[in-house]
């Protein structure tokens, strides 16, 4: 084990460089379109991050995680669009200011993810996977028939944010916030599963029954994780709608919720980082594949099925532990 | 009245469509404990298969035919390839294979069939109306997609509980490896449950193709409808697709006719329009949650 510690935080480390060095190197090569690829890895990342906590510490598998990642990024486009058309909405005037339309679009994904969470924790299993679902799948239908925000045409943006005041339109400083922001999730998603919190939830994954008998209400650890892990989506959601400058009801689709989890699988289950790992790997083969053919889903299918067959532990376990006797 | 009455047959139509979808899904899952996202795949084959062939040869009965084949193959061969390895699995890999499969099989028909919708005809027989009370004239089809769920419910049920098959399938769904013990091939039990339903859910994409468009994706848009199908009737229960399939059916079409009507009565036009749409859209939801916090595991919960 401990040598699997040691290759992590090898990895870390020169992830870590490299995501800090990457806008300087793409900036010699005059290249914007591999920062932009990049922010998108670290926003798919910190999703991916979140979703671990409740897929991979908590067991609880959500197909609905796009949902609060979609709320999250309308939260900030309909400030802005209210703003924009001088229309106040519930009787505020909308905002194009970071440091107030991201901390609510994360209270509005927490806030969905309250009620979503304390509906359907109280089933389990294959119930579980197929409510969250669901419930995603209603926010959508709502946002689809909301034609006063764009319906199905979606939501543009006419700016990013202010942060502050200032404005982050420089795609190198966008990338360092998001960077700085997911460095944060990070951080404190690995101090929370460390934590008696996070080790109640992981109990609780392992054997609910026993963790009960000692004398913790299950649920409501696992209700928090949930509304944690829906923030965080939120938060990604408000950094997307910010470098897209465009939301619509395709953030929250299904095929969306499945691909966050793609990410958390092929990354590594519970490995924090591993997310991260999986979320690049992901826009990587996306990418290459959608250049390769229009029908790029005819090759990534399979690519999918065959992880979900062999590869159990995901790109970061199979990277850090290594097989026996090696 | 009329509108009502036509309204009500029109939910038991798509109450129909939707349990010949969700009895596959429900025995997929009661019997080998496998979340299968990609029965929406299913259904879209069977319709393909069954516009194609009904339209190169004009005929109805081969376009049926062609349509039933497809689906069942497909259906038996993803068992044998991908499902099969899937049984002993966390839920969380088997949603990860088969949204995979989804993957796969809407860029494999874009890429040979396209992406413009097919249209099917209704067969000559049953294109037009039948007047079931004096003026009330209402589509053949219709009637007949109504017949053959009920038939295909029938059916299952005397299946299930009067055949030997039938009898290996429910003592396999609770006991196994006894099941196994006492000589019967479980393998080969499990391909024939899994093409079965794979059979229903092209039928069911059959009986829809002269009504919606057939086009790559209109599987999923109905997967998740059958989802909350089978979690309001208790999943791996048949009687329970049944009653959910009707009830969601009825909620979906009569909160689509009547909620933009009702709520213009109360508020003005625009207001009552926007809500209505987001509503009706989102009314079977609310009818599963509300079933759910009653009764968490469905209205006819299954073993323990």
């Amino acid at each position: 084990m401990q040598r699997g510690e040691r290759i992590s935080q090898i990895l870390v480390a020169l992830a870590t460089i490299a995501l800090v060095a990457l806008p300087v190197v793409a900036a010699t090569f005059g290249s914007t379109y591999a920062v932009t690829l990049a922010t998108r890895l670290l926003i798919y990342g910190m999703v991916a991050v979140s979703l671990d906590l409740i897929i991979g510490y908590g067991g609880l598998i959500s197909f609905g995680h796009a949902a609060y990642f979609g709320l999250g990024g309308y939260t900030v486009a309909i400030l802005a669009f209210q703003l924009a058309e001088g229309v106040p909405i519930f009787g505020y005037d909308g905002t194009n200011e970071a440091l107030v339309a991201w901390p609510l679009a994360m209270l509005v994904s927490g806030l969905a993810a309250l009620v979503f969470g304390a509906l359907s924790l109280r089933t389990s299993g294959a119930y579980f996977i197929m409510i969250t679902l669901a419930f995603a799948q209603m926010v959508y239908y709502v946002f689809v028939a909301l034609k006063y925000y764009g319906g199905d045409d979606g939501l543009a943006m006419a700016r990013r944010n202010t942060l502050g005041g200032a404005r982050i339109v420089d795609p190198q400083i966008f990338y360092y916030i998001c960077l700085g922001l997911l460095a944060a999730v990070i951080f404190l998603v690995g101090r929370f599963t460390r934590s008696r919190f996070g080790m109640v939830l992981t109990g609780a994954r392992m054997n609910e029954r026993r963790m009960a008998a000692l004398g913790f209400s299950v649920m409501r650890y696992r209700l928090v994780a949930f509304v944690i892990a829906g923030m965080i989506a939120g938060l990604g959601g408000a950094l997307w709608a910010n470098l897209a400058r465009f939301v619509s009801p395709d953030m929250m689709a299904w095929t969306k919720s499945g691909e966050f989890m793609v990410m958390v699988i092929l990354g590594g289950l519970g490995s924090l980082f591993g997310p991260v790992l999986g979320a690049a790997a992901f826009i990587l083969v996306e990418s290459t594949l959608s250049e390769l053919t229009e029908y790029w889903q005819v090759l990534f299918g399979p690519v999918v099925v065959l992880i979900a067959l062999f590869a159990p532990r995901g790109l970061w376990g199979w990277l850090t532990v290594r097989r026996r006797g090696a | 009245m009329q509108l009502l009455i036509e309204q009500i047959l029109n939910g038991l139509q798509l109450g129909g469509t939707l349990f010949l979808l969700a009895a596959g899904l429900t025995l997929v899952f009661g019997i080998m404990g496998v979340i299968n996202l990609a029965h929406g795949s299913l259904f879209m084959i069977g319709a393909y298969g069954a516009a194609i062939v009904a339209g190169k040869t004009g005929s109805w009965g081969l376009g049926v035919i062609a349509g039933l084949a497809a689906a069942a193959l497909v259906g038996v061969l993803i068992e044998l390839v991908v499902i099969r390895r899937l049984y002993a699995r966390d839920h969380l890999y088997q949603v990860l294979a088969t949204f995979g499969l989804i993957l796969f099989f809407n860029g494999l028909v874009a890429m040979v069939v396209g992406r413009a919708p097919l249209l099917m005809e209704t067969p000559k027989v049953l294109s037009g109306f039948v007047e079931l009370l004096p003026g009330i004239p209402y589509p053949t089809y219709r009637l007949a997609v109504m017949g053959v769920g009920l038939a295909v419910a029938l059916g299952l049920w005397f299946m299930i509980a009067r055949t030997r098959v039938g009898m290996l399938i429910r003592a396999g769904a609770t006991h196994r490896d006894m099941v196994s013990a006492l000589g019967v091939d479980i393998a080969k039990l499990y391909t024939f449950v899994f093409g079965l339903g794979a059979l229903l859910a092209g039928l069911a994409g059959i009986v829809v193709g002269p009504i919606r468009s057939v086009q790559v994706g209109m599987g999923e848009q109905v997967l998740i409808m059958t989802f909350v199908v089978i979690v309001i009737g208790g999943i791996g229960s048949v009687r329970g697709a049944f009653v959910g399939a009707m009830l969601i059916g009825m909620a979906d079409t009569l909160g689509r006719a009547f909620l933009p009507g009702l709520l213009k009565m109360h508020m003005s036009g625009a207001l009552a329009d926007g809500l209505a749409g987001a509503l009706s859209s989102v009314l079977i939801y609310i009818v599963m949650a509300l079933v759910l916090v009653v009764r968490p595991r469905g209205l006819f919960p299954v073993g323990g």
